[in-house]
């Protein structure tokens, strides 16, 4: 038996994948911010006085790193409406997609915070700055410059897992790639070609994020 | 509803089995296949590191699903008639190949270029340098971050449960439908990957802070 590759089908409904292309673009940028902010509010949780918050912050981020994102989302997935928020899968998959990334943006942005020498909030103290002003002016803008490149190729990843939403049914490129495998039976082709969207998808992300290195953090500081 | 009892907790520890077998399968494959793709990453011939720049950023490029999808449907196309075990675990192997190639490469380019020159100096041959020199350091320097992947290899796995393989996820998923208790059963699911992944997770940092003290 003899298989001819044929790829008219995916050139054929590639308006649609393009499409999706740009669902999964949404659902990584949407997951990305919203993980930033999960990151920064979890850093100054970790530093604040109380420790039953500390101890909250570090058990969910050692929770979420420690499990697969399919059961997190899945978890949510069905949790979810029992506590009586019914949300569409997409709505759903970026929650998930933001607690997984917030999670390790949390243990990332920790790692740059932790990196400033103490010399420097003191000589904030020294200048009268009010705490809100040191942590924004001398701890966390420049801890984000230095985990910039760790904090980015996260982003990648997390983009990269976007796919695992097609598991709740989130409408994003995986999803339609399985829609139309079902339709037409071109598994090797329909998942080949969609794993060189990914591949150009990832690309560009770095792309964009080597750009935004390069405009914002170029110096003299801005 | 119906309750979980033993019979469910016995389908998810069948299911588990499968976890760790691919994890274990993925991580010697991909440890061996790795090693080449390491060497051949930080070898003097131009096109062994380009080919393997290439084949490595392919892997860190495209999800891990697409992955198990492609080499899953390929390995059929391509005229071999493999359970669907053997399918996933090549995707697992070709998958960990390029990511453990990629952090032993930078532990061999992080191993002092003196080393290499002493053992030049002393007339050891390309796989004594190697063997005896470069890579003992090189693994102990990557140690962590290989860990570190193992852990991601661990839950990597679930996605299998997507192609249909039953694993400790997908044996969630059955059982939950079963019994529709899906939160207790993502629950149980997501504690025994935690309780696998976070003993090695800390063992992972804590060599990471000793070699960080060694090195200071």
């Amino acid at each position: 038996m003899s298989y001819n590759l044929d790829f008219s089908v995916v050139v054929d409904r590639l308006p649609e994948l393009l499409v999706a292309c740009l669902a999964t673009i949404g659902l990584a940028i949407a997951g990305m911010a919203l993980a930033t902010v999960i990151g920064v509010l979890g850093v100054l949780a970790r530093r604040s006085r109380f420790k039953l918050l500390r101890g909250l912050v570090i058990g969910f981020v050692e929770a979420i790193r420690n499990t697969p994102f399919l059961v997190q989302i899945f978890f949510i997935f069905f949790a979810l409406p029992q506590i009586g928020v019914r949300l569409n899968p997409t709505a759903t998959a970026i929650i998930a997609l933001a607690l997984n990334g917030g999670a390790y943006a949390i243990e990332i942005i920790r790692g740059g915070v932790d990196s400033i020498p103490k010399g420097q909030v003191e000589a904030g103290k020294a200048l009268g700055l009010h705490p809100a002003q040191i942590f924004r002016h001398i701890i966390l803008k420049p801890a984000l410059r230095a985990v910039y490149p760790s904090l980015t190729s996260q982003f990648i990843m997390l983009t990269l897992t976007t796919s695992v939403c097609t598991s709740i049914a989130a409408y994003e490129l995986t999803s339609v790639a399985q829609k139309i495998e079902a339709d037409t039976f071109r598994s090797f082709e329909v998942y080949f070609s969609i794993t060189l969207l990914y591949l150009i998808i990832s690309s560009l992300m770095m792309g964009v994020f080597a750009l935004i290195s390069r405009v914002s953090f170029s110096y003299p500081v801005k | 509803m119906a309750t979980i009892g033993p019979n469910e907790l016995y389908f998810l520890m069948q299911g588990l089995k499968w976890t760790l077998a691919l994890t274990i399968i993925g991580f010697i494959g991909g440890g061996v296949f790795g090693l080449a793709v390491a060497l051949a990453r930080t070898s003097e011939a131009p096109f062994a590191r380009r080919f393997t720049a290439g084949y490595i950023a392919i892997f860190q490029g495209t999800p891990l699903l697409m992955q198990l999808f492609v080499v899953y449907y390929g390995v059929a196309l391509m005229g071999f008639n493999v359970d669907a075990w053997v399918a996933v675990a090549v995707a697992f192997t070709l998958h960990a190949s390029a990511f453990l190639g990629e952090i032993w490469r930078g532990g061999i380019q992080a191993v002092p270029k003196g080393q290499t020159e002493a053992a030049n100096a002393l007339g050891l041959h390309y796989v004594s340098r190697m063997k005896d020199v470069v890579l003992p350091q090189a693994l102990r320097i990557s140690l962590p971050a290989t860990i570190g992947f193992l852990v991601q290899l661990i839950k990597g796995t679930s996605l299998a449960a997507i192609v249909g393989f039953v694993e400790l996820s997908r044996a969630g998923q059955i059982v939950s439908n079963q019994t529709f208790r899906p939160l207790t059963v993502f629950a149980i699911v997501g504690i025994i990957y935690f309780l696998i992944c976070w003993p090695l997770s800390l063992w992972g940092a804590s060599m990471e802070r000793r070699l960080q003290t060694a090195s200071r």
